[in-house]
């Protein structure tokens, strides 16, 4: 796109939207939000980025083609039912560890892996369905 | 209308407290096995040496899992496990009992075979297209429909295994394909909206959606509720599935199109997967409607099996006719679910899983004559017995098998269904399962005589000619497993019995969801 007040706020807005991402992922596992709507907002912040300065830079900004992404969401929330079997408990049950990093406790979780799963799935495949379109629209 | 929930439920109940063993882990872990390959498979989507390798090691290790859980499933009965260690009916069930195991294993068997074909019939664009993550992923939705024990989650599992399909079907996006896609498509989203549909009406009546729990109120509930419009419906949408008559028509017309071993594992999957789901929902939930109903089923399937037998006759492209032979098989199964009894739903589990085997063969049988004979049609190709007398071989004894003819596996199935009607005085059910028996014959014997006994008149026919072990290994494989089934049943047959009664009197199953009674 021409505009040159989009074209310079962009990368910006790319990456405050970016981190929104992340916050609604990480706050999802206990008020509204989660991997989903985290996901959603993530490929919002990609197809501004592209709207703005083209497909291909948003290609090599992610490196990794986007059905690769989707892919290690799908391996890493399927880990995340498994890893029960060695807690000898059924199929995706949650599982809670509770390591202190500097003094603070962070509480982790199969259920968080899986709901990081679901944000790279939607990533992914979403991204890969928006860059195409992008890409045929001659931009 | 819904179930009473005056009386105060215990929740705590509902946790799961005793450590699961290793062998309530098989429930789970054909469908969790499968997605995480494919997951891995699409991450490694550049590696396209790398996919098949990956892919068929992760198939032969299905196909154990899947025997391993067959064999605890015929010691041990019907198993459960509940997602999430919460209780049934609020955690989401995968309940496996014989019908369900036999499936999964015959499904994972063929997939195998077709991993093999697939080597010598997807190129590099197909492996860099993806073929062996799709073929991962739907081999997770087919066998989590066989696996699960809630209906809602055998609507997800239908839905992932259409995703992937749709991407089968069109990799190599020729135009011809989309064609075959956008009509398969349509008809496959109006059947999955009319099962979505019917299972939200399924769970404003019942108040749950797990089988074994509808399966044990459906009696209280069967005097006030709709329950037969429910049936209605799900015969209807599974219908389409499976490719039954009226709903029939999207078969042929796209089964013909994709890449060959695509169209093997379509027709030797999806439509079992249509009539597996047909007969959970009208033998073990339903089985008073099922009663009701038989008549129109058995009209059902008559129709199907003529339609799809004289279907057949007409065609002159080899993957066609197969299509409609898919049809016709289905019609057989539909008529042994009407006929019921454990001779009518023991014949119907028999014939899907011989139908698995075979069509599956057959379809590999037309790619490699397409091959060896550049022409996919039967009025043009000709004189393939010459070019290679052992796969003319193979092929003849899958055209008897499908016609039902001794010794192959098409014959008992056939036996146990033309019984069954005859014992519940169907005379003209067994008269048709016959007659499209013989008409199976004029079909594929057609087939044969043209494609394959008469003299080619091109002159670069050439003399005999060597068939590569990975598409010839699997056709003959297969050939051989319908050619063992037929002379030595009585394993299957025993286990299919047992699964039969295992539908019809499903206490063993309802016992593994809410073990003595559970809560309530």
């Amino acid at each position: 796109m021409k505009s040159i007040i989009f074209r310079t706020v962009a990368p910006f807005l790319t990456g405050l939207m970016m981190l929104f991402s992340i916050f609604v992922l990480l706050r999802g596992h206990n008020e509204p939000g989660g991997g989903f709507i985290g996901g959603l907002i993530a490929v919002s912040a990609l197809a501004i980025y592209g709207i703005a300065h083209g497909v291909v830079t948003v290609r090599r900004a992610i490196y990794f083609h986007p059905m690769a992404i989707a892919g290690a969401g799908l391996f890493a929330a399927t880990v995340a039912g498994l890893v029960s079997l060695f807690a000898r408990v059924p199929f995706m049950t949650g599982l809670w560890i509770y390591p202190s990093v500097l003094g603070v406790e962070v509480p982790l979780s199969t259920v968080m892996l899986f709901d990081t799963g679901v944000y790279l799935v939607v990533v992914g495949a979403i991204s890969s369905i928006a860059l195409s379109l992008e890409e045929g629209g001659g931009a | 209308m819904a179930v009473s929930t005056s009386a105060p439920v215990d929740l705590s109940a509902a946790l799961v407290l005793t450590p699961t063993s290793a062998a309530e882990w098989l429930v789970v872990l054909p469908v969790a096995w499968c997605l995480a390959v494919g997951a891995l498979l699409m991450m490694l989507r550049r590696w396209a040496i790398l996919q098949p390798v990956i892919a068929l090691a992760a198939l032969a290790v299905l196909v154990l899992i899947d025997v391993a859980l067959l064999d605890h499933v015929a010691r041990n009965g019907p198993t459960t496990m509940v997602m999430g260690r919460w209780l049934p009916p609020f955690g989401i069930a995968f309940t496996v009992d014989l019908t369900g195991a036999l499936f999964a294993l015959m499904a994972a068997a063929v997939a195998f075979a077709a991993g093999i074909f697939s080597l010598a019939d997807i190129n590099e664009s197909g492996r860099r297209y993806g073929f062996y993550p799709l073929l991962m992923l739907l081999m997770a939705g087919v066998s989590g429909a066989f696996l699960t024990g809630d209906i809602f989650n055998l609507y997800v599992w239908f839905e992932v295994l259409l995703i992937s399909s749709f991407g089968l079907l069109v990799l190599g996006s020729e135009r011809e394909q989309i064609d075959g896609t956008v009509k398969y498509g349509f008809l496959n989203l109006v059947a999955t909206t009319l099962f979505l549909v019917a299972t939200g009406f399924l769970y404003a009546v019942f108040g749950t959606l797990n089988m074994a729990d509808i399966a044990r109120k459906a009696d209280e509930l069967r005097a006030g509720a709709p329950l037969m419009t429910l049936v209605g419906l799900y015969v209807l949408a599974f219908g389409m599935k499976a490719a039954a008559f009226p709903v029939n028509f999207w078969l042929p017309a796209s089964y013909h199109t994709p890449r060959v071993v695509v169209s093997a594992l379509f027709a030797g999957l999806l439509t079992k997967v249509g009539i597996y789901a047909l007969i959970r929902v009208t033998v073990m939930l339903f089985p008073v409607e099922r009663e009701e109903l038989s008549f129109v089923l058995a009209l059902i399937g008559a129709l199907t099996m003529m339609v799809g037998v004289l279907g057949a006759l007409a065609q002159t492209d080899f993957r066609r006719i197969l299509g409609y032979l898919v049809v016709s098989g289905i019609g057989s199964m539909v008529a042994g679910i009407a006929i019921g009894g454990p001779g009518g739903i023991g014949g119907a589990i028999f014939y899907a899983l011989h139908s698995m085997l075979v069509m599956t063969g057959l379809y590999f049988a037309s790619g490699i004559a397409m091959r060896l004979g550049a022409d996919s049609s039967i009025s043009t190709l000709a004189g393939l017995y010459r070019k290679h007398v052992g796969f003319a071989a193979l092929t003849l004894m899958l055209c008897f098998a499908v016609s039902g003819l001794p010794p192959f596996s098409g014959f008992w199935p056939k036996v146990m269904l033309v019984k069954a009607a005859l014992d519940i005085g169907a005379w003209w059910l067994a008269a048709a399962l016959l007659l499209v028996g013989f008409f199976t014959m004029i079909a594929t014997g057609r087939l044969f005589l043209l494609a394959y006994w008469r003299e080619s008149t091109r002159p670069d026919a050439g003399g005999t000619t060597r068939l590569p072990a990975k598409t010839f290994g699997p056709l003959a494989a297969l050939t051989l497993l319908a050619l063992a089934l037929g002379v030595y049943p009585e394993p299957l047959l025993a286990m299919i019995q047992n699964a039969a009664a295992g539908l019809a009197e499903p206490s063993a199953y309802l016992n593994s969801v809410f073990p003595a009674g559970g809560p309530q």
